[in-house]
């Protein structure tokens, strides 16, 4: 393969110098079925970023074509303004981590971790005194000193994936990518990794991508959180951001918990079957919208305000809160709304409520 | 009989008929198998050590041997090297006559022994097919040690391919492509990263292949020329003995074939034991 | 060759690039390796098939036909066909028992014995025929016995048989149970719990579930009866028209430089080999899943 831009892997990238990504409208098709239309996203030096998305979103294929394991049908990938698809997968100089480690299996964890620096070219290959010393800082710094001599079937979980993480930092990656890094791990494994993989992004500056369907994870770890669906990105934007103000249904939906209810946008507020609920549209043009809010951020109205009407069908104990499932309408629209534990409704009567939170989206 | 010995504790089981087949399989496998086997040593054992001695020692029997074993060697590495490239192609390309192929290798399976012997040995004959090429060049293949080793070539092969395969299948591509993000080019890829995790199965492969080919009987003698000394395998000198009514010389020379087979088996299950435990499955 | 895995990358201001995903290996080295492997297959393996049609059929097809009609290849026709009809079925049954035991059930001594299954696979065909050779023939303690009962096995149908069922032993329990074990026994608890009888259970539930690697065993353990050659030449005693199987044949008539006749009766076994294998790619095609888990022999 011919590299177009060759890039000069001694000059030009700093050792452990982060570098921006630029992808400029990747398209990416598997035989007719089109896995990314025209993906576009800035990445500055150092951010860690999540793709988030359910599966079949295209989420690992974008992150394959950031490393070279696929190439896309159209667009460009630039690294620190170079072009990145010219590149071969050895050239492109990325750390990258499977969910199932992907570790060799016959090697012991240091020679795993120091392969990257011994199938190097004779010329460009660091003397033997240096690799150990870098694998046994590795170690240290994934916090696995003094398993050098093991082999991946003599490690836990969280272990392994903590030396492919170490593997891929050994060659001083450009950008590393993490195909969801914790996807094969217990709970409580889990979230340590993350916390402690936090750390060592805030120590390494790496440019980081991981890909995940957690949106907890995502939110918790990322800088920045691009929500993909079906091949697009449907909104980049901080955790607060993705949280708070969701930019579509989809994204209101995958992020944490909701509910929606169709609703008419008349003169910038929001009615319900003919009745005004006092609410703003929030910028929402007149016409059909949804209405969508979380079941933790509403309020009971007592009687005679502006509300929303449900008949309890179910009701259930939920975290620190009491969740009731009503039908709201004539339509009979299901809703989930949280009360105090202590309100007591039994299915069949009647619940009046009002979002404090909400969004509208026009239909 | 053996079914006290071998078999009994069993697990609580719901499903019936443990006993009857447990029963029929040992009675089976001790009438037809380990008792005549068994009989085999009980004979050379009661002909006295210094009968065995004089056997195994003569000239003509090492010669046997050492031919037989040094053949199949020879051709079992042969089916190493193309049963590996076999194994790769099949599994890892796409290309039109692959499934004819994967059909192909089982003919050694199939065909029987005796038809191999008599078609290779016309077609390498100094005037058959491929001989008459070779004979103006000197190149004499039949009634040569060249012979052997091709026929033995011809049943080995499948040994290796099927050993390989399956392995080859499951191997997790994910490993490769995390080779390559590391810097590791398609070479060192496949030589520090695939060829260890096939080695278990190459070598039993390997000994599978061996082990066949040092018995093997039907395909050779056709090819061999069987002179003394030269192109004589053992097999063949058993039966030899077995004409002169030499039997103890027959049950002799079994016997060292037989423990020779059973001690490379024995060091492949223990290398295969011992790469299970050290590496596992991850 | 097929390239469906490899996608042309159109970019920008850039000549189309043809990408290799880095599991694959450059072009030139993979038709380089398809090239050797079809060239050793067709050397090793197809040439000599062929040669054994070409020479069969050299004389013309009313030589072949007196080849194979002439009475004692008729008669050794004919053993062969007995042969195997007593060892196929023996073998089956076996079979059948072995891998039910080894698989539908936990005990100790299961590894041995399925070492012990496997041993015939290493003993050379003409040790197997040796052994029986040693228990039964004149020179044997049962020698004296069964000649005063006037029971011949040695140089006769029954040693041949026995020879035979030795050197094809483990062929069907080798393809059952690694699929019956890899298949567990949820279905037969199953069906105990829905109150089938053992025998139900045998029948419609375990049976039909290997149907075909079943036959696949069957037909290579035929295969392997009709043609084995090392065993049944030490027992057999080549007696023309009496103790003379077709491979037996086939060596006799190969010595004598009656060639053209000798590869007539090859050219049936190795029908019978190539009708083997066919039957066992069309099954493999059909029902991959169920007969992969016995790929090794």
């Amino acid at each position: 393969m011919n590299a177009i831009t060759p890039i000069d892997k001694g000059a030009s990238v700093a050792l452990g110098a982060p570098i921006d990504v630029t992808i400029e409208n990747v398209q990416k098709a598997f035989g007719d079925t089109p896995a990314l239309h025209g993906v576009s996203l800035d990445v500055k030096a150092g951010e860690l970023v999540a793709l988030l998305g359910p599966s079949g979103s295209g989420k690992t294929t974008l992150l394959r074509i950031l490393a070279g394991l696929d190439a896309p049908t159209a667009g460009r990938v630039l690294f620190g303004g170079d072009d990145a698809l010219g590149l071969s997968v050895q050239d492109r100089n990325v750390g990258f981590v499977f969910q199932h480690y992907a570790l060799f299996r016959h090697m012991t964890v240091f020679d795993n971790i120091a392969f990257g620096l011994t199938v190097r070219p004779r010329g460009e290959r660091p003397p033997k005194a240096e690799i150990r010393k870098r694998v046994l800082h590795l170690l240290d710094l994934v916090q696995l000193s003094g398993l050098d001599k093991r082999y991946p079937s003599q490690l836990s979980g969280g272990q392994r994936q903590r030396v492919a993480l170490a593997r891929a930092l050994a060659i001083e990656p450009r950008v590393l990518l993490l195909d969801e890094p914790f996807g094969a791990l217990d709970a409580q494994v889990r979230k340590d990794l993350r916390r402690w993989l936090r750390e060592i992004h805030d120590q390494t500056g790496h440019t980081t991508f991981f890909v995940t369907h957690d949106q907890e994870e995502a939110l918790e770890l990322a800088d920045r959180v691009v929500v993909m669906s079906k091949g697009r990105i449907e909104q980049v934007g901080t955790p607060d951001e993705i949280y708070d103000a969701p930019a579509s249904p989809f994204v209101f939906e995958f992020i944490g918990e909701s509910s929606f209810l169709p609703v008419t946008v008349v003169d910038g507020a929001v009615q319900l079957d003919g009745q005004p609920l006092d609410l703003a549209a929030l910028g929402a043009p007149s016409g059909t919208a949804t209405l969508g809010f979380r079941p933790h951020d509403v309020s009971i109205v007592p009687d005679g305000g502006p509300a929303i009407t449900g008949t309890i069908v179910t009701e259930r104990r939920h975290g620190g809160a009491r969740r009731l499932e009503l039908e709201v309408g004539p339509d009979k629209h299901r809703v989930e709304i949280d009360m105090a534990v202590d309100h007591t409704r039994l299915p069949g009567g009647q619940v009046a409520f009002r979002p404090h939170r909400w969004r509208v989206f026009p239909r | 009989m053996a079914a006290t010995t071998i078999a009994t504790v069993r697990k609580s089981s719901v499903i019936p008929g443990f006993g009857l087949a447990l029963g029929v399989t040992v009675t089976y496998l001790g009438l037809i198998v380990l008792i005549p086997l068994a009989g085999l040593f009980w004979r050379s054992a009661s002909g006295g050590l210094d009968e065995f001695i004089r056997i195994s020692t003569d000239p003509r029997t090492l010669a046997a041997l050492r031919l037989s074993f040094t053949t199949s060697f020879v051709a079992a590495l042969v089916n190493l090297v193309f049963g590996m490239i076999l194994a790769w192609i099949l599994v890892r390309y796409e290309f039109p006559g692959r499934r004819l192929i994967d059909a192909v290798i089982d003919l050694p399976f199939a065909l029987p022994t005796a038809v191999a012997g008599i078609a290779l040995t016309t077609l390498y004959a100094p005037n058959g097919w491929i001989g008459a090429w070779l004979a103006p060049l000197g190149i004499r293949i039949a009634y040569s040690q060249a012979g052997i080793i091709i026929a033995l070539i011809f049943i080995g092969l499948p040994f290796v391919v099927r050993s390989v395969q399956p392995v080859l299948e499951d191997l997790n591509r994910e490993v490769e492509e995390v080779a390559a993000t590391l810097g590791a080019n398609r070479r060192q890829t496949v030589r520090r990263v695939v060829m260890p995790a096939l080695w278990p199965a190459l070598l039993t492969g390997f000994a599978l292949a061996f082990a066949r080919a040092v018995g093997e009987y039907g395909s050779v003698i056709f090819i061999a020329g069987n002179s003394p000394y030269k192109t004589e395998i053992a097999p063949l000198l058993i039966v030899i003995k077995l004409e002169e009514f030499s039997y103890s010389g027959a049950t002799t020379i079994a016997v060292l074939m037989l423990v020779a087979s059973f001690l490379i088996l024995l060091a492949i299950n223990l290398v295969q034991a011992w790469s299970r435990r050290r590496y596992g499955d991850v | 060759m097929s390239d469906g895995a490899f996608t042309t990358a159109r970019l920008p201001g850039a000549a189309a690039i043809r990408f290799r995903p880095v599991t694959m290996e450059r072009r030139r080295v993979r038709v380089g390796l398809i090239l050797i492997s079809l060239a050793f297959l067709g050397l090793f393996l197809v040439l000599p098939v062929v040669a054994v049609f070409v020479e069969a059929f050299r004389g013309g097809m009313p030589a072949f036909a007196e080849a194979i009609f002439e009475p004692d290849a008729a008669a050794a026709i004919r053993l062969t066909l007995l042969v195997a009809a007593i060892s196929v079925p023996c073998n089956l049954v076996f079979g059948l028992a072995a891998s039910w035991a080894i698989a539908k059930f936990d005990f100790k001594g299961k590894s041995l014995l399925n070492t012990l299954i496997d041993l015939p696979f290493s003993v050379s065909p003409v040790i197997a025929g040796l052994i029986y050779i040693l228990m039964f023939g004149s020179q044997s303690l049962l020698g004296p016995w069964l000649k005063s009962e006037g029971i011949q096995v040695i140089f006769a149908v029954p040693g041949i048989v026995l020879a035979t069922i030795f050197v094809t032993f483990p062929f069907v329990a080798r393809e059952l149970i690694p699929l019956m074990e890899e298949q567990g026994r949820g279905d037969e608890e199953a069906a105990l719990s829905l109150g089938a009888s053992g025998f139900q259970v045998f029948f419609r539930v375990t049976l039909p579930n290997v149907k075909w690697a079943l036959l696949y065993g069957v037909l290579l353990c035929n295969a392997r009866a009709m043609g084995e050659f090392g065993a049944v030449s030490v027992v057999s005693g080549h007696i023309r028209g009496l103790t003379n199987t077709m491979p037996l044949h086939v060596e006799i008539l190969y010595n004598e430089y009656n060639f053209a006749a000798a590869f007539a009766v090859a050219s049936l076994l190795a029908l019978l080999a190539l009708f083997t294998l066919v039957v066992k790619s069309v099954l493999e095609w059909r029902y991959a899943d169920e007969i992969a888990a016995t790929r090794r022999h």
